[in-house]
């Protein structure tokens, strides 16, 4: 009784301090404030069943966030997307995409917040979560490979893809925008 | 032609090179305008995700509700432990009382259905009675060993309604007599059957209900069970059974 209670209390304060994070995080994933609750709902009771398991000394924020994405997965909208989408696939390390001086990278001096929230949220799932890891939550390759559970080769590809994927989104936002503006015109 | 860092510069912003990398790539930058100006809007991408990145935030009472789950459990007096207990085995006890009464409403509800369809089904057929009389002493012998049980039809001359005629029905897989009566244009249709544990399980107070425009009426007398049920008003229904009442005393 008296472990099971420092137990909770220790969990309780790891745990709580990731909690706006995780929402914040599940709701991308799930694109609605109901499905984002009872998602956090499920992994923190979850965590809290399985706290025993957790090996103190690693990273307690990967563990919550592995738990989190992997209730999603299982979840009905995780399947759908699932199916749609390959999110536990290997890439090829070695397959960087090739970065270039694209007239798009100049466009992204301007992109606004707007225009970069419509993108994101059309990126697919499994892009959308890398980047936010990275850039969003700053977590590193390795936190992003344990929590996605894939190598860190992959990790980099795919971090790049999505990036890659993220400014030709906007470089087309840019161009249908200009387009539109020089139609009104 | 493409620059040979560039394919870095992602993992140079993330802060994922080698130190040596690193600081060589601060050097590339300063010299190689294209880089720089890539760098310069990966970085600014990469902020303005992170600012939009942060956009959904928890309601304080979903917040609440999580913390409440991952509380651990405090030392509280024994009464006060208790207490849960307590209201728990109350709130069931309320719970069965609840389900019983709902039970028994949903039974009486699903009889008084089941009666109202074999009013219908009459009404619509070409022959609705088998015995086809408005005199009471014509109606009642009609039933002698048909069924198990006899009962009293009501002296209704002067009043506002009139007897039609009767005929055998089934209800729950057991006899009864169904008599069909008259007021104004209205129908009513009389059922009797013997109380059974099922039917004793109804209502046991006489009770009233109108639904689908359909009133009916129900009570036990006599070691049978009487339902009413017709379109015509609730008043009208209640005084058929006052009728019927009285005779069954008399």
């Amino acid at each position: 009784m008296t472990d099971r209670r420092a137990n909770a209390e220790s969990f309780e304060t790891l745990a709580m301090p990731l909690f706006a994070s995780l929402y914040n995080f599940a709701h991308w994933l799930t694109q609605n404030r109901e499905e984002a609750e009872d998602l956090v709902q499920e992994t923190y009771l979850k965590a809290l069943k399985g706290f025993a398991s957790f090996q103190p000394g690693t990273d307690f924020r990967a563990w919550m966030y592995r738990i989190l994405r992997n209730t999603f997965l299982t979840s009905r909208t995780g399947l759908s997307v699932k199916m749609s989408e390959p999110l536990d696939l290997e890439e090829d390390p070695a397959a960087l995409p090739v970065t270039s001086d694209t007239p798009e990278s100049v466009l992204l001096a301007r992109a606004d917040q707007q225009a970069v929230q419509d993108a994101l949220e059309r990126l697919p799932v499994h892009f959308r979560e890398v980047i936010l890891l990275c850039d969003m939550e700053e977590m590193s390759y390795q936190q992003i490979a344990e929590t996605i559970g894939i190598p860190i080769g992959t990790v980099m590809s795919r971090l790049s893809r999505a990036r890659k994927s993220l400014r030709e989104l906007l470089a087309a936002q840019a161009r249908g925008g200009s387009e539109a503006r020089g139609a009104s015109k | 032609m493409t620059c040979p860092w560039s394919a870095k510069l992602d993992r140079y912003l993330d802060s994922e090179l080698p130190d040596a990398e690193q600081t060589e790539m601060e050097a590339h930058l300063r010299g190689c305008p294209t880089c720089a100006a890539d760098a310069l809007s990966r970085l600014q991408l990469k902020r303005v995700t992170q600012a939009v990145g942060r956009r959904f935030s928890p309601s304080p009472e979903f917040r609440l509700k999580i913390e409440q789950s991952v509380s651990a459990p405090k030392r509280r007096p024994w009464m006060v432990r208790w207490t849960p207990a307590f209201a728990a085995a109350a709130s069931l006890v309320l719970v069965l009382i609840s389900v019983g009464v709902w039970l028994q409403h949903s039974r009486s509800e699903q009889a008084m259905d089941e009666l109202a369809d074999l009013h219908v089904s009459t009404l619509a057929s070409v022959n609705p009675v088998d015995v086809v009389s408005t005199d009471r002493h014509t109606v009642k012998p009609w039933f002698q060993g048909k069924l198990p049980f006899s009962f009293n039809l009501p002296e209704l001359q002067g009043s506002q309604f009139k007897l039609l005629g009767g005929r055998l029905t089934y209800f729950q897989q057991n006899p009864g007599a169904q008599l069909l009566f008259e007021v104004g244009k209205h129908r009513i249709s009389v059922f009797i059957f013997q109380n059974r544990a099922e039917l004793s399980r109804l209502n046991s107070e006489s009770s009233l209900s109108r639904k689908l425009a359909f009133s009916s009426e129900t009570w036990a007398e006599g070691g049978l069970r009487y339902f009413i049920v017709g379109d015509a008003s609730p008043s009208e229904i209640h005084g058929l059974s006052e009728f019927l009442r009285s005779a069954a005393r008399s």
